[in-house]
């Protein structure tokens, strides 16, 4: 593969192919736990450890797999990483892993994950597959910590902890709940359409 | 056994506590499969089927299995495997036994595996150290409550179709927008307490 095509691997799931706004992808932790850009990030960056070895790991093995059994193969190879992950947040990060609590282990039922294995991982090379698993887990990091972000300031006045509005501002507290989640990200893919729209003319 | 803790459990699972609404599990099918009513009952049966035979199967093996011998720690593993091969055999004795509801389920059996719905309520079954009946009671409680969340946002979405939408919000834009304003409704239980 030519050096563009390592770079293109790279940079196209960020905006054009982002696996959350574009393909909607993974959803649940999306909307599940950016309610501040904090979480968001965390919640990205633990996808990304996990989409990126499990990417490598089952270029590597592709060929061991029948195809039969590839999908239940790629769960277990998944659920390990995800329990690997979960074990060293658990010891070296107690208070992110109990904020971000059930939906570590659901990292196990993303989609991103299972879909990126059976369509790019299955089919290419150890190297491509693990620019692949960052580009995608940057990606969705990145749809995360923008959701989050947006939430957090419109919801709690602040950004990353930090607070940006004075104390007399009243902050709409509906971002950070349930319903807000909701509606960023239905306000986030109509920005988008509208942008895709303009371009088209 | 206490019925009113059971009711509470029910009440909670569906209403206050509604996994799609308050606890954002399972919104990928709820976003994919909700365009029609008529698939979306399909898909709402289907996994409540397997959501309360997932709860029952995942709390014996975490109590007999996985306790006795100290593996807590294989958990996710261990239940992403018993649903995987549990929606297969549900999917194999369906098509043998009934192949008019095989007819109407399965295209939704496959997808059961990867909603997280399933593996979080059996996760959360055993967080809430809940003994043998509740767990059983709060799976189906739980499915109930997604399948009412997917059959309310399917109406809407069927009503949608003929309202005069803004372009740019059209198809899932609008329908996340409509989620946040159900999801909104639900807040209105979150006070309760039982």
């Amino acid at each position: 593969m030519a050096k563009n095509n390592y770079i293109k691997l790279l940079t196209d799931p960020l905006i054009k192919g982002n696996p959350v706004f574009v393909l909607l992808l993974g959803l649940c932790p999306t909307l599940g736990v950016t309610n501040s850009a904090i979480n968001g990030m965390a919640m990205g960056l633990a996808t990304l450890v996990v989409l990126s070895c499990s990417n490598v790991i089952i270029s590597a093995i592709k060929k061991l797999i029948p195809a039969k059994v590839r999908i239940p193969a790629y769960i277990i190879v998944i659920a390990t990483l995800v329990t690997i992950v979960q074990m060293v947040m658990q010891g070296y990060l107690p208070e992110l892993y109990a904020v971000l609590g059930l939906f570590l282990p659901l990292i196990v039922v993303n989609c991103i994950i299972l879909g990126r294995a059976e369509s790019f991982a299955s089919k290419n090379g150890i190297f491509p597959s693990l620019l692949d698993g960052i580009g995608n887990g940057l990606g969705f990091t990145l749809a995360l910590t923008v959701l989050g972000s947006i939430r957090e300031i419109l919801g709690n006045g602040s950004f990353f902890g930090l607070q940006l509005t004075p104390p007399t501002f009243q902050p709409a507290l509906i971002f950070i709940l349930a319903p807000g989640a909701f509606i960023t990200i239905g306000f986030i893919i109509a920005t988008q359409n509208y942008i895709k729209m303009k371009k088209e003319g | 056994m206490d019925l009113g803790n059971l009711f509470g459990i029910i009440f909670g699972s569906i209403f206050i506590n509604n996994f799609v609404f308050a606890k954002f599990l399972g919104i990928c099918p709820f976003m994919g499969v909700s365009k029609k009513v008529e698939s979306s009952i399909g898909m709402g049966m289907a996994v409540t089927f397997v959501m309360t035979l997932a709860s029952a199967v995942t709390w014996v093996v975490q109590n007999y299995l996985l306790v006795p011998f100290e593996l807590e720690y294989l958990q996710t593993i261990a239940f992403i495997l018993i649903i995987a091969s549990l929606v297969q055999f549900v999917e194999m004795a369906v098509q043998k036994t009934s192949p008019n509801l095989y007819k109407a389920l399965g295209v939704f059996l496959p997808l059961i595996t990867t909603n997280c719905a399933v593996l979080g309520v059996a996760i959360l079954n055993i967080q809430e150290k809940y003994n043998f009946i509740e767990t059983v009671v709060n799976g189906m409680a739980a499915a109930i409550g997604f399948t009412m969340a997917l059959i309310l946002l399917a109406g809407i979405r069927e009503r949608l179709e003929y309202a005069d939408v803004p372009r740019p919000f059209q198809g899932v834009a609008i329908a996340f927008v409509t989620a946040g304003l159900l999801a909104m409704a639900f807040m209105g239980f979150s006070g309760m307490k039982i």
